[in-house]
């Protein structure tokens, strides 16, 4: 079973967001930088898969800068086999050129599945999964909570809103990954020291424009401030009050 | 001509309510760019839901009405829209951002060779060109994005634009995929509705969520009490990642980062301390209430209301006026 994971490096979620002078990026001083959240899902779904399988490999993709390496290595430790880091030559990528520089290397590969994130929580985009989907042409299921694997046959479970949708289908195809779906491994002692010798491969992207261009980045206007109407169930009457008279949701 | 395509989203043969909200924004834009709003609506037994679109201000209706399309499959819906979309000559493509939205459009934008914007709270038309707003960072930033050339894609945020005033009666057309249920390479094969009459999340006007400060699943009942009192169909119940972890409730009702993100008319955080993970899914609520036994909880920051006390005295007494409120 060979399973590529495309994963992304973004700001921690606790991360204070700055802008940057030129007024379309974030400051990134200060800012921690992490796997996305929803990538270790991916990854630990792709380790268990080819476990099950006994055989076959796991290789996670990033399309960023040098500086992705880290996190690359993160994930080697982790348990995957090879990272490859598509270096972008300094390009803000839109949702478009993202899955055509990725599509582009993954046409190269040989692949059972490919996973991704739902979502990056940079961009909150969530376009990757099934824009890689309708590219190579395959059968895709998007924020899977659940994934069964028999032979070549899946079956994938995702939440709509108020239902749970069962999907079947059969690989190779694209899979996106809610929380819910597993519970990630950390990297041990012994899969640090692996991963410092396992393959990592960096190479250009191809040269792909985004399809968009940021006009601006900037900073949600605050909210105006609250008001404390009062301490318990006394000032439920405020309360009804106000949200009769002003907030007018009553 | 620049025509702006609303893909309908209706399930079992019922029209999603921020469907309307798509047409309503799609005719703003077709104010500014000229054009038609043509809806284009996929699915199975769409008598009903043809009639309410065509009703809808919307300026055609075009229905894909086949067994294949029976049930969301994204590979049929894609591929039955993309080989209708040529004739409609669209420079905008729009859809709620809902669990079809988000599956749905970045296959038909990755088609298109079109630039897309997701979940989107503001759309732009300016020289010429397309484009839309968007939170992101989890709502700690904002970004305006241009296309750079056509069609643009979005997905829109629900409960966001204002749903198309209704009126009208456009035509309704109707054309066949070329293709039957067996070319789907992915299918759904069961639809299991969650327990109850429970509005979802996202669609819900009201929203009353629970944190940690209920200490414990059986106490729940009291933020389900309180979203009762506003009525059948009005109120959901949300939750924080803490309660969620502890196996308190579903990740279904978890808002936030790594939950979903939702702005309702009305949101009432209870016990919740207000995290900025947890802020990122509700901080664009219209109206937030905060019940919160410690003053300084961060939570207090957002809110428009707060009450300082516990919710175990506070939700009782609430609940009961709210019901009060609702009955006059
Ligand atoms: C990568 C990542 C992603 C995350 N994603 C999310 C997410 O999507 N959603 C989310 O919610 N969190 C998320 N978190 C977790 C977040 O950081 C907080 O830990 C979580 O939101 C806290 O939940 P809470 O407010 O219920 O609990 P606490 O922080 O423990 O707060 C409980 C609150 O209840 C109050 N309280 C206690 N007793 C009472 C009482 N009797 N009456 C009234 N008030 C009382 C306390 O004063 C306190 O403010 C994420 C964290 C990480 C690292
Ligand atoms: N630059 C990137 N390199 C590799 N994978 C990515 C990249 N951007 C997004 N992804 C993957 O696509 C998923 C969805 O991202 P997005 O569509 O940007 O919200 C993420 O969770 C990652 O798995």
């Amino acid at each position: 079973m060979n399973i590529i994971v495309c994963v992304k490096r973004v700001p921690a979620t606790d991360s204070k967001i700055k802008i940057a002078p030129s007024g379309v990026a974030i400051d990134p001083t200060g800012v921690e930088y992490v796997l996305n959240p929803y990538d270790e899902f991916a990854v630990e779904e792709a380790l268990k898969l080819k476990e099950a399988a006994g055989a076959g490999s796991v290789t996670v993709v990033t399309l960023g800068s040098s500086e992705a390496q880290k996190m690359l290595r993160d994930v080697l430790a982790m348990g995957a086999d090879k990272a490859v880091l598509l270096r972008d030559g300094g390009v803000a990528h839109d949702g478009y050129s993202t899955a055509e520089c990725l599509a582009a290397w993954i046409k190269t590969q040989p692949f059972d599945a490919i996973f991704t994130g739902k979502q990056a929580v940079d961009s909150d985009n969530s376009q990757l999964g099934p824009r890689l989907a309708a590219l190579l042409d395959l059968p895709c299921v998007s924020e899977i909570v659940k994934l069964t694997v028999e032979g070549r046959t899946f079956i994938a479970e995702r939440d709509i809103e108020g239902a749970r949708e069962v999907v079947r289908g059969s690989l190779p195809a694209v899979l996106t990954a809610q929380k819910g779906l597993n519970q990630p491994r950390y990297a041990n002692l012994k899969g640090i020291m692996a991963a410092k010798k396992k393959p990592l491969e960096e190479i250009d992207a191809a040269a792909i424009a985004p399809a968009t261009e940021v006009a601006s980045l900037s900073l949600p206007p605050e909210r105006p401030p609250g008001r404390i109407l009062g301490e318990g169930a006394a000032a439920v009457g405020k309360l009804i009050e106000v949200l009769r008279n002003e907030a007018k949701v009553l | 001509m620049t025509n702006v395509v609303v893909v309908a989203e209706a399930r079992g043969g019922i029209v999603k309510r921020p469907t309307h909200e798509a047409i309503g924004a799609a005719l703003g834009l077709t104010a500014k760019a000229g054009g038609q709003v043509i809806v284009l609506l996929p699915g199975s037994g769409l008598a009903n839901a043809s009639a309410e679109l065509a009703g809808s201000g919307a300026h055609r209706v075009v229905a894909l009405d086949a067994p294949a399309l029976a049930n969301y499959s994204g590979d049929g819906y894609a591929r039955a829209i993309l080989e209708v979309l040529p004739e409609l000559d669209a420079s905008v493509v729009l859809m709620p951002h809902t669990a079809m939205g988000k599956d749905l459009m970045p296959r038909i934008a990755a088609r298109l060779g079109a630039g897309m914007v997701s979940d989107a709270v503001d759309l732009h038309y300016e020289g010429g060109r397309f484009g839309a707003t968007k939170p992101v960072y989890a709502g700690k930033a904002t970004l305006r994005a241009m296309a750079k050339g056509k069609p643009f894609v979005a997905t829109l945020r629900p409960n966001n634009f204002e749903a198309a005033p209704g009126g009208g009666s456009a035509a309704v057309e109707e054309r066949k995929p070329s293709f039957g249920p067996d070319a789907l390479r992915a299918v759904v094969t069961e639809v299991v509705a969650a327990a109850g009459d429970r509005v979802p999340l996202q669609e819900a006007r009201v929203i009353v969520a629970g944190g940690r400060g209920l200490k414990g699943p059986e106490h729940f009942h009291l933020i389900e009490d309180l979203a009762k009192a506003f009525g059948p169909g009005r109120a959901a119940v949300g939750a924080s990642r803490a309660v969620v972890d502890a196996g308190w409730r579903p990740h279904a009702e978890q808002v936030g980062q790594t939950g979903k993100v939702v702005s309702p008319t009305l949101y009432i955080a209870c016990g919740i301390s207000g995290a900025i993970q947890h802020l990122a899914g509700m901080r664009t609520s219209r109206t937030i209430v905060a019940i919160n036994k410690d003053p300084d909880a961060p939570i207090f920051k957002v809110a428009d209301y707060g009450i300082v006390g516990d919710v175990f005295e506070v939700l009782p007494a609430l609940t009961a006026a709210v019901a009060e409120a609702v009955k006059q």
